[in-house]
């Protein structure tokens, strides 16, 4: 039961909003501890995991380039290109990303798009062009909105969408615990079967990006 | 084979150069913290095979010292003026989304073209890490077109990145950290504590109510832990596998995916799942840092609670 200390720590420490990297090395030492492990051999453990786990942080490669079409213009870019599209609306914008983003995903291809390479540069900017080419130009609570919006569309399509592809890291881990259980099971099955969560996540998300557009324009007087 | 080392060598020089334009930028009153950090992070990626596991575990104390003390400012590297910006915008035009879509299409070639070439007998990615390499190859070629296309200053991608690196802050670091705590959990079985405890203390004797506890219980494992990966495992040993398959014969393939995909509603609502909730707050420059997850959470409950449905109408068929 001690062991659940650790868990407690992290819940805590996130909520009284202790830096997270501070919060995360000290449910690390009080799970370690409470298991009965020495600190020495918590500091290794926790350091080995830390090292076999350096490609999560690799993915920030990305940024030179994005910090580079950033600093020649691509967000003010992207932002007059939509407002030249008068008819596409924030709601519906968001809409055609998700499809795109559950199909690609589905087909394998999670990270053509992503926080970093694409809704920060591109899709961000395009939403908030698509409500200010309806409404003029956005107040601060507003432009958060629509941002957080556009970084959860990217989430959700990802989401439910890489788990129709057989050969995604979850569908492996389930076939192979299952395997282990004695269960053998083909990874298309498994695929298969996330297809209707997909599209009721897909109609869920759709019809929100729907009222969300028409909060905007009704808040707005417009 | 080209494997992940290369991309990790890549990583590190380019660490490693954020730290030395943060050491020399006046501009950042709390430089030296950024230089030191983001020089720990290429010291790790360059030479973290080599440190031992106390010395990697000292590095992140390092890391996490920096971050908690404070020590870390935002570097403000000479850089376009907002009116500049529009000025290019109008200049280049549609040429500007090429260098960024180059990223997704390389991405695309690496992933089928690249990855099931073979040269003498040997794939030439390492098949398992074929997505990362595909992706650290599209952003040099991408950073290569952008220079050529956009006329942009040699240093840029350096300066440029390293503005964007310091948005992000010490929370670029949160989801490696993250995943070596979820290996120390695992260490202290902490999977099968609260395993236990689940299936100790609720009756699973209906069906509904079994499915909605493994359901609920995959979102809210993931949400404690951070990830589906580590909540799935103990949710089906616990529940899916003995209760809702054995018992009530339900189909391992519907209760493995739903199951799963009940998790990922539980990573749309913590803020554990750092690099898909926090990360981009910070990307994004939101005052909220968890505004991400505040605008995922009505998506997530509803399907949630659809998840349950589906399994239980799909499952028993």
């Amino acid at each position: 039961m001690l062991t659940l200390l650790g868990v407690a720590t992290v819940v805590v420490g996130f909520a009284v909003r202790l830096n997270p990297l501070l919060v995360v090395t000290l449910a690390a030492f009080v799970t370690g501890l409470a298991a009965g492990l020495t600190p020495i051999a918590v500091l290794e453990a926790f350091g080995k995991a830390f090292n076999d786990n350096r490609f999560v942080t690799a993915a920030y490669l990305v940024l030179p380039v994005i910090g580079v079409v950033e600093r020649a213009g691509l967000q003010e870019r992207a932002r007059a290109l939509i407002g030249r599209f008068r008819g596409v609306s924030v709601g519906p914008f968001l809409i055609g990303y998700l499809a795109f983003r559950q199909i690609t995903s589905a087909l394998g291809l999670t990270s053509i798009a992503g926080h970093a390479q694409s809704v920060r540069p591109m899709v961000a900017p395009m939403a908030e062009g698509a409500v200010e080419a309806r409404t003029g130009p956005l107040d601060e609570p507003t432009r958060q909105d629509v941002r957080a919006m556009a970084s959860a569309t990217d989430n959700i399509g990802l989401f439910f969408g890489e788990d129709i592809f057989i050969a995604i890291g979850s569908i492996l881990l389930m076939v192979g615990f299952l395997a282990t259980s004695g269960i053998v099971i083909d990874p298309l099955h498994l695929s298969l079967w996330a297809i209707p969560t997909a599209i009721v996540a897909f109609i869920l998300h759709a019809a929100r990006l729907l009222l969300f557009d028409r909060r905007l324009r009704r808040g707005r007087g417009a | 084979m080209i494997k992940l080392s290369a991309v990790y060598v890549l990583a590190g020089l380019v660490f490693a150069a954020f730290a030395v334009l943060s050491a020399l930028d006046r501009n950042n009153s709390r430089r030296f913290g950024n230089a030191a950090f983001w020089g720990l992070v290429a010291l790790s990626f360059l030479a973290g095979d080599a440190l031992g596991d106390l010395g990697n575990g000292i590095l992140v104390l390092g890391l996490a010292g920096i971050a908690g003390l404070g020590l870390l400012g935002r570097g403000q590297p000479a850089t376009t003026s907002p009116e500049d910006r529009k000025a290019l915008a109008a200049r280049f035009g549609d040429r500007l989304f090429i260098p960024a879509l180059t990223l997704p299409v390389v991405v695309a070639f690496g992933v089928l073209v690249l990855k099931p070439l073979e040269l003498g007998g040997q794939p030439l990615l390492d098949p398992k890490q074929a997505t990362l390499l595909s992706l650290a190859l599209a952003a040099v070629v991408a950073v290569a077109v952008a220079l050529w296309l956009l006329r942009q200053p040699w240093i840029s991608p350096l300066q440029e990145g390293r503005r964007l690196m310091d948005t992000v802050g010490w929370a670029a670091l949160l989801p490696q950290m993250l995943a070596a705590l979820g290996a120390i959990f695992a260490l202290a079985g902490v999977g099968q504590q609260v395993g236990d405890l689940v299936t100790t203390w609720i009756p699973m004797d209906a069906r509904l109510t079994a499915v909605a506890v493994y359901c609920l219980g995959m979102a809210g494992f993931t949400m404690i832990m951070g990830n589906a990966f580590a909540a799935f495992p103990v949710m089906t040993a616990g529940i899916g596998l003995p209760i809702l398959m054995q018992r009530f014969g339900g189909d391992p393939a519907v209760v493995a995916s739903i199951g799963m995909l009940s998790g990922f509603c539980g990573t749309l609502m913590t803020p554990l799942a750092a690099n898909f909730n926090l990360v981009p707050a910070a990307l994004l420059e939101l005052k909220d840092r968890n505004a991400v997850i505040k605008a995922q959470i009505p998506t997530a409950l509803p399907l949630l609670i659809a998840n349950i449905g589906l399994m239980h109408v799909l499952a028993f068929r």
